[in-house]
């Protein structure tokens, strides 16, 4: 960022300028139209009560304080939670036995492609063709499993199973885009390490507590980082397999925000959630980054 | 050395096969698809574990896409329903390309000033693009709602001839994509920053204006990383899904992804058309993968690439 020079007040060329917000001019309409603009707009919102149809009622902190206390929100939080918790560690164990085999096994670029198609897909297709797959009843997992004599899944009819499905759904879909973001990580490690380390004795497991992994943190973080903002934010593969049932087991926060807003059309209290996700969003970011570059001196 | 080799063949004996169940588990469930796709609607009880289509048919494609008249349909096993996935792959294509080539071409230019020209504001402005980028999409996402249906009220109030016309309704949904997205301006001006300036300066020195530059020595200079976003964005407007369900409900705009979940979601209580729904789900996937196979190096090159900066 800082590789350019700053000019001085009187550097600027007149011409110089105008090019640039000419340039500038389409982004920025469209950054003021539709990012800025919806931010502000948005806590407004939140600070009234609005049925789309009739005027605004200003109503100041009341949507805030009604959060605290709102048993749908803090179970949206919950039935979150357990959806992150559920994806993102198996996701990303996963995901590095996934790089390191493709970094010792092969660098083919026929693998790589292949992993990451299901990532290509869009997510309302992924439900779908999972839908089918864990259709209780005539779906080839249960035909599978109930043919070895196991007793058949529920997945998305069953309370206890649905997050889980859920989960498994988009663990499918992103593990090879994760693999490959580590796997990008993993060709940054010389080579030079890991002989210098067999040398002295160490074994493969060792080399890969102790030199891998650490070296391997700012990858790490990062898709840490990125999948779980993603995680957080999870609503298509829910809208298409459950809505949020059964008994509102699924129902994460995008739902509920969903609902509020298009159709029970309360707006000012959805934008309220909406806001609350962003704050804990920069939060769970913040944490994260320092966690993990609190020590940066191993790289 | 003898046991150590063993051990290490053995070894990768084991990583191979698991390498291969990997691949075969993220590859299967297409085949599945085709699979039922192409299955008789009558036959979706029999032979469920079969790998082969039970019944071999194409008429699920044919009545997805409107080739067959409700009365058929219903004749073979079918819901009845009207559906015209044509219709809905075509509006799909519509917005996914609008959207592509607009927001690349208008994304490319910004990041080009952010790179390459010296204006006041030029860093204020650019982070708040990049702050931008925290932002989760739910947040703008009633604001922008609000905003479009105003706009959309404003303008029909003038004309009904204009209250329900493709046009409108198709620029309410490619309108908050069409003019930038904070992560495409941000990834060409990283590309940017990293080309070298000499031949940029000797043009400029020939007499060569602005623009030029731009058209002339920048752009073609850039073509790997500007068709690399344009597959990105073609990709994600594909895939989008809850802009267009609040949005782009009326059948004359609606999109695959939204067309998909209205059909299943309106199926009579029972057992859901899955014939029909992988049918539609196959021509759904189809688009991408063609695309895919011609581009599939651009596009890890680019997820590559994206893991660092």
């Amino acid at each position: 960022m800082a590789s350019q020079s700053t000019p001085h007040q009187s550097g600027w060329n007149r011409r110089e300028t105008v090019v640039a917000f000419l340039f500038l001019l389409p982004s920025l309409i469209g950054f003021t139209l539709f990012f800025a603009v919806p931010a502000v707009r948005g806590f407004w919102i939140s600070l009234t009560d609005w049925d789309l149809l009739t005027e605004p009622t200003w109503v100041g902190l009341d949507n805030y304080r009604k959060l605290i206390s709102d048993r749908e929100f803090r179970n949206s939080l919950v039935v979150t939670m357990r959806y992150v918790l559920w994806n993102i560690p198996l996701q990303t164990a996963i995901a590095v036995v996934i790089a390191v085999m493709m970094d010792r096994l092969t660098k083919s670029m026929v693998v790589r492609a292949l992993l990451i198609v299901p990532w290509l897909m869009p997510n309302v297709i992924v439900a779908m063709l999972w839908l089918w797959l864990m259709d209780p009843g005539l779906g080839l997992i249960n035909q599978v499993w109930e043919g070895m004599g196991f007793e058949g899944w529920k997945f998305f009819g069953h309370p206890d199973e649905a997050i889980q499905s859920i989960a498994v759904i988009n663990i499918w879909r992103h593990v090879g885009y994760t693999a490959l973001l580590i796997f990008a990580g993993l060709q940054t490690i010389p080579q030079s390490l890991y002989e210098a380390a067999s040398i002295d004795g160490a074994t493969e497991v060792r080399s890969f507590w102790h030199i891998t992994i650490p070296l391997l943190r700012p990858v790490l973080a990062f898709v840490l980082i990125t999948s779980l903002i993603g995680s957080f934010q999870i609503f298509d593969t829910v809208a298409v397999t459950t809505g949020g049932g059964p008994i509102n087991s699924t129902e994460v926060i995008n739902m509920l925000i969903f609902e509020r807003a298009f159709e029970r059309f309360d707006m000012g209290y959805a934008t309220t959630i909406a806001n609350a996700l962003f704050v804990m969003l920069v939060g769970i970011s913040l944490i994260q980054l320092r966690l993990f570059n609190a020590d940066d001196s191993d790289y | 050395m003898s046991p150590q080799n063993k051990s290490f063949n053995i070894g990768r004996i084991a990583m191979w096969i698991l390498m291969i169940i990997i691949l075969f588990i993220t590859l299967f469930p297409f085949w599945w698809v085709l699979r039922t796709a192409l299955t008789t609607q009558g036959q979706i009880f029999e032979n469920t574990t079969s790998l082969a289509p039970v019944g071999f048919t194409w008429d699920n494609f044919a009545r997805v896409l409107g080739f067959v008249d409700t009365s058929e349909a219903l004749a073979s096993g079918g819901s009845g329903q009207s559906i015209n996935f044509f219709r809905f792959l075509m509006n799909s294509f519509v917005f996914s390309t609008v959207i592509t080539v607009f927001q690349v071409s208008f994304s490319t230019m910004a990041a080009y000033a952010f790179a390459r020209l010296k204006f006041p504001g030029r860093d204020q402005i650019f982070l708040l693009y990049v702050s931008a980028l925290m932002v989760p999409g739910i947040v703008t996402l009633i604001p922008n709602f609000v905003l479009i249906r105003g706009v959309g009220q404003w303008l029909s109030s003038f004309s009904e001839v204009i209250d329900d016309s493709y046009g409108l309704l198709m620029g309410q949904m490619v309108a908050p994509y069409f003019f930038m997205t904070p992560f495409a301006v941000f990834f060409l001006r990283q590309f940017f920053l990293g080309l070298n300036k000499e031949v940029e300066e000797a043009a400029r020195i020939d007499g060569a204006n602005y623009f030029r530059v731009f058209w002339n020595v920048a752009l073609p200079m850039s073509r790997p990383p500007v068709v690399t976003l344009a597959i990105i964005t073609f990709i994600n407007s594909w895939n989008e899904y809850l802009w267009p369900l609040i949005v782009g409900r009326d059948e004359s705009v609606r999109v695959l992804t939204v067309a998909l979940n209205i059909f299943r979601s309106s199926q009579p209580s029972g057992v859901p058309d899955w014939t029909g729904l992988m049918a539609g789900t196959a021509l759904a996937i189809l688009p991408v993968l063609l695309i895919y196979m011609f581009v599939s190096r651009q596009v890890i090159d680019s997820i590559q690439f994206t893991g660092f900066k």
